[in-house]
C-alpha cells in the first residue's frame, strides 16, 4: 500500500534520514521505533509531503506522491496525527473536527448528511469530545487533546493513519486507551503506521515493526520477533 | 461642536478601519506588515475615478447615478483584488521560508514600485472626482451628517459584519483561523494553504478598494501618494485594536478617526497625522497586545 525508497531527507544541511526503504501493506499495523532524534518524526513528515526528499520514491497505491503537496496527500487517504497533537487552540473541540473533515466536506459548508455519520462514529469512539463540543481545543487536558487529535484525523476517513507518539506524556491510562483505540481501528481495516517510544506496547500491537537509528533503518521485522530480539530488547525494552 | 466632531471622526475612522482589515488578516496569516496594502488602497481610489468617468461616456450615469456607482464599487474592488492576489504570488510567496526580514523588504519595495507606476500613468498632480452625486445634508440637534458619510459609516460597518461573520462561520473562514494558528497543522489536514493565503489577498484588497473609492468621494481629491499616511494610520489602527483581530481592527480604526478629528479641531490641526501615533503610543504602553489583543 505505502512503498519508501531510498529516502533521504534534510534539514538544510542537516541530513536527518540517510536513506530509508519502508513498506506498509494494507490492513498492516507497523511500528517504528527507535531513539529521540533517530528521524522517526522526519519520516512520516515526509510521507506526508510537509518535507521533501533529495532522491527516491514515495508510492501509495501504486501512484508516486513525493511530489505532491501535503493537501494533495491527505486527500489521497493518508492522515497524520504528528507529534504534540497540535490541536489548534483557539478553535473549539467541533471545529478542529471541522477542520479535519475539511477535504471531505462541501465547499461552502462545513455540514452535510454523509458526514453526520463520520462525526458521530468519532463522538462514539470519544464521548468526551461531544461534552466538550464547544470548548476552545486549548482548553482540554492532554488526553482529551489526543482524542480530539486521533479524532480530527478520522475525519477525513483516511485509509492509512500516520501516528507519531500517540502515548507521549499520558498517564498510563489513558496510554492503554490510546493503544486500544488503534487496535480497534486496525480492526475496522485502517492500515496503521505507528511511532513509539514506548516499544514494548508497541511491538505487542505491530504486525511488522523497523528500528532506526540516526536516519537509518537498522533491524527490521515482525514485531513478536523483535519483541524478542537481544539486542533490542537491551537497547529499547531496557532488560 | 464637540458631537459634530465625534461624526466626523467615525465617517474617517470607518475608512481607516476597512483598510486595517487587510493589515490585520494579513498579519494573523503570514506575520508580514503588507506596506503595500496602502497603495493597494490608492489604486482603489483611482480605478473609482476611472470607471466614474468611464460609465459617464457611455451614458450610464445618466441613466442611473447610482447604478454606476454601485458598479464602479465592484469594479474596482475586483482589480484591486487582482492586484492582491498577483503581489502575493510575485512578491511574498516566493520568500516565504526566507528570513522575516525578506517579504517585508519586498513589500516595501512593491509600495514604491506602485506608487512610482501610479504616478507615471495618471500624473503626478491631484486628480478630481467626479461630483456626480448631490449629497444632501441631514440636520439634528444642531448636528450636520451629509448622506455620503451616513453611506461610508454604514458601508464600512456592514462589511467588516460580513466579514467577521465569514470568518466565524464558513468553511474557508473557518480554515483562515486554522492556518493563522498552525500552518504545517493545517495542511496536514488537507488544507490548500497557499488558496487561503491567495483568498485573504483577494478580501483584504477588495476592502481596501471600497475605502479608497469612499475617500475619494468624500474628499474630492486624490493623489498617488495618499496610500502612504492612510496605510500607516490604518496599520496603527490595526495594532491599536490588536493585530489579528477583526474587531480590534473596526475598534482601531474608529478610535483613531474619532481622536484625530477631536484633536484636529480642539489642539491643533498642524499635528493632525501625528495623533494616530500619539495615540497608539499610549495604548500599546498600557495594553501592549492592543485593544482586543489575544494575551499570550
Ligand atoms: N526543524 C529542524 N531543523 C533542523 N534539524 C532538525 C529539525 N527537526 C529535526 N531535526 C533533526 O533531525 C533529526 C531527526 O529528528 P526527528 O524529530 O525526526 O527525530 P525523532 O526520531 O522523531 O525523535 P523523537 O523521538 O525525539 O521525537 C534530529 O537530529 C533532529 O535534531
Ligand atoms: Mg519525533
Amino acid at each position: 500500500m505505502l512503498l519508501l525508497k531510498d529516502i533521504y531527507t534534510f534539514y538544510g544541511h542537516i541530513e536527518a534520514i540517510k536513506g530509508i526503504d519502508i513498506y506498509v501493506n494494507k490492513g498492516e499495523i507497523v511500528c517504528l521505533i527507535g531513539s529521540n532524534g533517530a528521524g522517526k518524526s522526519t519520516a512520516l513528515m515526509t510521507i506526508s509531503g510537509v518535507l521533501k526528499s533529495k532522491t527516491g520514491s514515495i508510492t501509495f497505491e501504486g501512484e508516486e506522491i513525493h511530489r505532491m503537496l501535503p493537501h494533495r496527500i491527505v486527500a489521497k487517504g493518508i492522515s497524520q496525527v504528528p507529534e504534540g497533537r497540535r490541536i489548534f487552540p483557539k478553535l473549539t473541540v467541533r471545529e478542529n473536527l471541522e477542520m479535519g473533515a475539511y477535504t471531505k466536506s462541501s465547499k461552502l459548508r462545513v455540514k452535510s448528511e454523509k458526514l453526520k455519520r463520520q462525526y458521530d462514529k468519532v463522538y462514539e469512539m470519544f464521548p468526551v469530545l461531544k461534552e466538550r463540543e464547544k470548548q476552545m481545543g486549548g482548553t482540554l487536558s492532554g488526553g482529551e487533546q489526543q482524542m480530539l487529535a486521533i479524532g480530527r484525523a478520522l475525519m477525513s476517513k483516511p485509509k492509512l493513519l500516520l501516528l507519531d507518539e500517540p502515548s507521549l506524556g499520558l498517564a498510563p491510562i489513558f496510554v492503554g486507551k490510546i493503544f486500544k483505540t488503534i487496535k480497534e481501528l486496525n480492526a475496522k481495516g485502517l492500515t496503521i503506521l505507528l511511532v513509539e517510544q514506548n516499544a514494548r506496547a508497541a511491538l505487542k500491537l505491530a504486525h511488522r515493526g523497523y528500528v532506526m537509528e540516526s536516519g537509518r533503518i537498522v533491524k527490521e521485522g515482525e514485531g513478536k520477533k523483535l519483541l524478542h530480539a537481544p539486542d533490542i530488547k537491551r537497547a529499547y525494552l531496557g532488560e | 461642536m464637540f458631537f459634530q466632531q465625534i461624526l466626523n471622526g467615525v465617517t474617517v475612522g470607518g475608512v481607516y478601519a476597512l483598510i486595517a482589515l487587510g493589515y490585520t488578516m494579513v498579519y494573523g496569516i503570514l506575520e508580514l506588515i503588507n506596506f503595500a496594502h496602502g497603495e493597494i488602497y490608492m489604486i482603489g481610489a483611482y480605478l473609482g475615478i476611472i470607471f466614474i468617468g468611464i460609465f459617464t461616456v457611455i451614458g450610464l450615469t445618466q441613466y442611473s447615478i447610482p447604478l454606476a456607482i454601485l458598479l464602479s464599487f465592484i469594479l474596482s474592488a475586483l482589480f484591486c483584488s487582482a492586484y492582491g492576489f498577483t503581489i502575493e504570488k510575485l512578491a511574498y510567496k516566493p520568500l516565504r521560508k526566507a528570513p522575516r526580514l525578506s517579504p517585508l523588504i519586498s513589500a516595501i519595495g512593491v509600495s514604491i514600485f506602485l506608487q512610482n507606476y501610479v504616478m507615471l500613468t495618471q500624473g503626478a498632480t491631484d486628480k478630481v472626482f467626479p461630483h456626480i452625486l448631490e449629497t444632501t445634508k441631514i440636520e439634528f440637534f444642531n448636528l450636520t451628517i451629509t448622506t455620503l458619510q451616513v453611506f461610508i459609516i454604514i458601508t464600512s460597518l456592514l462589511l467588516t459584519g460580513l466579514l467577521h461573520l465569514y470568518v466565524m462561520k464558513t468553511k474557508t473562514g473557518k480554515a483562515m483561523r486554522a492556518v493563522a494558528q498552525d500552518k504545517v497543522m493545517a495542511s496536514l489536514l488537507g488544507i490548500n494553504i497557499d488558496r487561503i493565503i491567495s483568498v485573504t489577498f483577494i478580501i483584504g484588497s477588495g476592502l481596501a478598494a471600497v475605502a479608497g473609492m469612499m475617500v475619494a468621494m468624500y474628499y474630492g481629491l486624490v493623489n498617488y501618494s495618499i496610500g502612504y499616511i492612510a496605510g500607516i494610520k490604518a496599520f496603527a489602527a490595526a495594532v491599536l485594536g490588536g493585530i489579528g483581530s477583526i474587531p480590534g481592527a473596526m475598534l482601531g480604526g474608529f478610535i483613531l478617526g474619532i481622536v484625530e478629528s477631536l484633536a484636529a479641531s480642539y489642539l491643533s490641526s498642524e499635528y493632525k497625522d501625528a495623533y494616530a501615533f500619539v495615540i497608539l503610543i499610549i495604548i500599546l504602553l498600557i495594553k501592549p497586545r492592543g485593544l482586543l489583543g489575544k494575551s499570550q
